[in-house]
């Protein structure tokens, strides 16, 4: 494995810092951050680790530790190349795009310059590599997605997405797991469960799983 | 038990937050305001993690089934307790059927009301806060309603106010810059003083949208909640268009969609964001945001990463001071 550059550092307030990556994205690089995500919490002061697409946020207790002394310490485990990880589950999703649970699904198709059924087979083909969970509770941030369907975000986020949406951000996949405020366009929907509170572990993806989505229709 | 007689909505058990899940997507919740909340428990001798009911909206009237020791702190929330004035920040007796009223604050933001031993609901995912958005965890993981009874947990240690009838209070303690009530407009007017410290996109921000962040006085859009105060003012300009890939970020980041206007996060926050981040409300002055009601003002100032940890600190100072006062006095 080739050596990593030191991530860029950025502070988010007094008791988290945010980490990022410089060097190319992908898979390498995310099994960097797991490995630290993993690591750190059991580092003096520091309180949670949230994994991002590439990137790592720390949340430390800044009465118990500094900014700096987390700093050194991600740094030099950011240069450590990472241990064996077990490998993820696949989790098959059954998906209809478009309709009124894909009401961006034709954005998308413009944007791309592709034809609805390009879009929901390029979309459908791809197994997604989950990489972090975050936004709110079980959603999964996808990488894997098919550079033709890479779509800005929306310029005004909706006030309300719904459950089940299958979504695009940018270059990345995801399923909105609860009803939410979100930038992302949504082109389709799932009725799986991703989120309960009372389960163990209480969501259904996990870093490091795969994803595929399965086209059971297409609305327009 | 308390028995919710009418709230005006949005009323919720919370406790300091729920910390360690952010990794599955789960959120802290937790108060608007942590420093009054935080007085509130301190005043009852409570653990810092006690639970306790945020109130939004008012009025809120609730009745004790039995007898104990109540806190009501943050906005200037007046009140009567069986047709007996309260103040605000004010700890006391309360005996069982009595009737606790509580007042809109005359300026708006948002009341605590702590419980000796703390508001006693289910822990889910290692917290009592009300997670809104996911719909669980506090009282059935919805508001109070009317009719709901909440039960308290016995204090661990005798409580001070048990031993005076009328209580003790602390100063109240009220937002920099101002008041905040309908017709204070034009220059000089009232708005927050807030401090904050940059964010990883403030340089990608054009001179006159970091100008316009600083000199603005920002109204706070209704469109606001829990998850995020939206701010109404100039659009804020980036010199290129950055699609940020997502990351995790803290209530308090202050993110710039497309659209240029502001939103300061708060304690629903999404875990994971992807906006442009101009700054971040430093963790001293959330309180300060969440106390200037929709329709008030905000203005930023930067500080220096030593004068924000300076803040954190004399606020964890205050609260060790009322700790104390809380063991000591009558």
């Amino acid at each position: 494995m080739t050596a990593m550059q030191k991530p860029s550092v950025s502070h988010l307030g007094t008791g988290a810092l945010l980490f990022a990556s410089r060097d190319a994205f992908g898979d390498a690089v995310q099994e960097r951050v797991w490995a630290v995500a993993d690591a750190a919490p059991a580092w003096p002061g520091v309180q949670e680790t949230v994994p991002g697409m590439n990137n790592l946020m720390v949340v430390f207790d800044p009465a118990a530790t500094t900014a700096a002394d987390v700093a050194a310490r991600v740094e030099a485990a950011w240069l450590q190349p990472p241990g064996q990880r077990s490998a993820g589950k696949l989790v098959e999703l059954d998906v209809v795009y478009g309709g009124e649970g894909g009401p961006d699904l034709a954005e998308v198709a413009r944007h791309a310059r592709l034809d609805i059924d390009t879009v929901v087979a390029l979309h459908s083909a791809a197994v997604y590599k989950v990489y972090f969970l975050g936004a709110h509770p079980g959603f999964g941030y996808l990488a894997g997605l098919d550079p033709r369907l890479h779509t800005p975000r929306r310029a005004e986020p909706r006030l309300s997405a719904p459950a089940g949406s299958v979504a695009i951000g940018g270059m990345q996949a995801g399923i909105v797991a609860q009803t939410t405020p979100s930038g992302w366009q949504l082109i389709g929907r799932t009725d799986r469960r991703f989120f309960d509170p009372h389960a163990e572990p209480c969501t259904l993806l996990a870093p490091g799983d795969h994803v595929r989505f399965r086209a059971i229709g297409v609305e327009r | 038990m308390i028995e919710v007689l009418s709230t005006g909505g949005l009323s919720t058990v919370q406790d300091a937050g729920r910390r360690g899940y952010r990794r599955f997507g789960v959120g802290v919740s937790g108060p608007l305001d942590a420093l009054a909340a935080s007085v509130g428990n301190a005043m009852l001798g409570n653990d810092p993690g006690c639970a306790f009911i945020e109130i939004v909206l008012f009025p809120f009237r609730v009745r004790f089934t039995a007898d104990t020791c109540i806190a009501v702190t943050g906005a200037d929330v007046r009140g009567t307790l069986d047709g007996v004035a309260t103040w605000p920040w004010w700890c006391m007796p309360v005996r069982a059927g009595q009737v606790l009223s509580l007042a809109p604050p005359a300026s708006g933001g948002v009341g605590y009301l702590c419980v000796a031993g703390g508001i006693d609901v289910p822990v889910v995912l290692g917290s009592r806060s009300t997670d809104l958005k996911a719909a669980f965890g506090g009282f059935q993981g919805r508001p109070l309603r009317r009719g709901d009874l909440v039960g308290w947990q016995a204090p661990a240690a005798e409580v001070r106010a048990s031993r005076s009838t009328r209580g003790f209070g602390v100063q109240a303690l009220r937002v920099p810059g101002g008041d905040h009530r309908e017709g204070s407009e034009g220059e000089g007017a009232a708005a927050t003083e807030v401090r904050v410290l940059p964010a990883a996109e403030w340089p990608g921000f054009t001179d006159e949208a970091v100008e316009a962040f600083l000199a603005h006085r920002w109204k706070i859009s209704p469109n606001s909640n829990r998850q995020g105060v939206r701010l109404e003012g100039p659009a804020l300009a980036m010199r290129g268009k950055p699609e940020l890939l997502s990351h995790g970020i803290v209530p308090g980041v202050v993110q710039v969609p497309p659209s240029g206007l502001p939103i300061v996060m708060q304690c629903d926050a999404q875990t994971a964001g992807g906006y442009p981040k101009i700054a971040t409300v430093i963790a001293a002055d959330l309180w300060r945001v969440a106390q200037t009601p929709a329709g008030g003002h905000l203005r930023f100032r930067t500080v220096t990463l030593q004068a924000a940890q300076d803040a954190d600190a004399a606020q964890r100072d205050y609260l060790a001071r009322v700790r104390r006062a809380a063991r000591l006095g009558p």
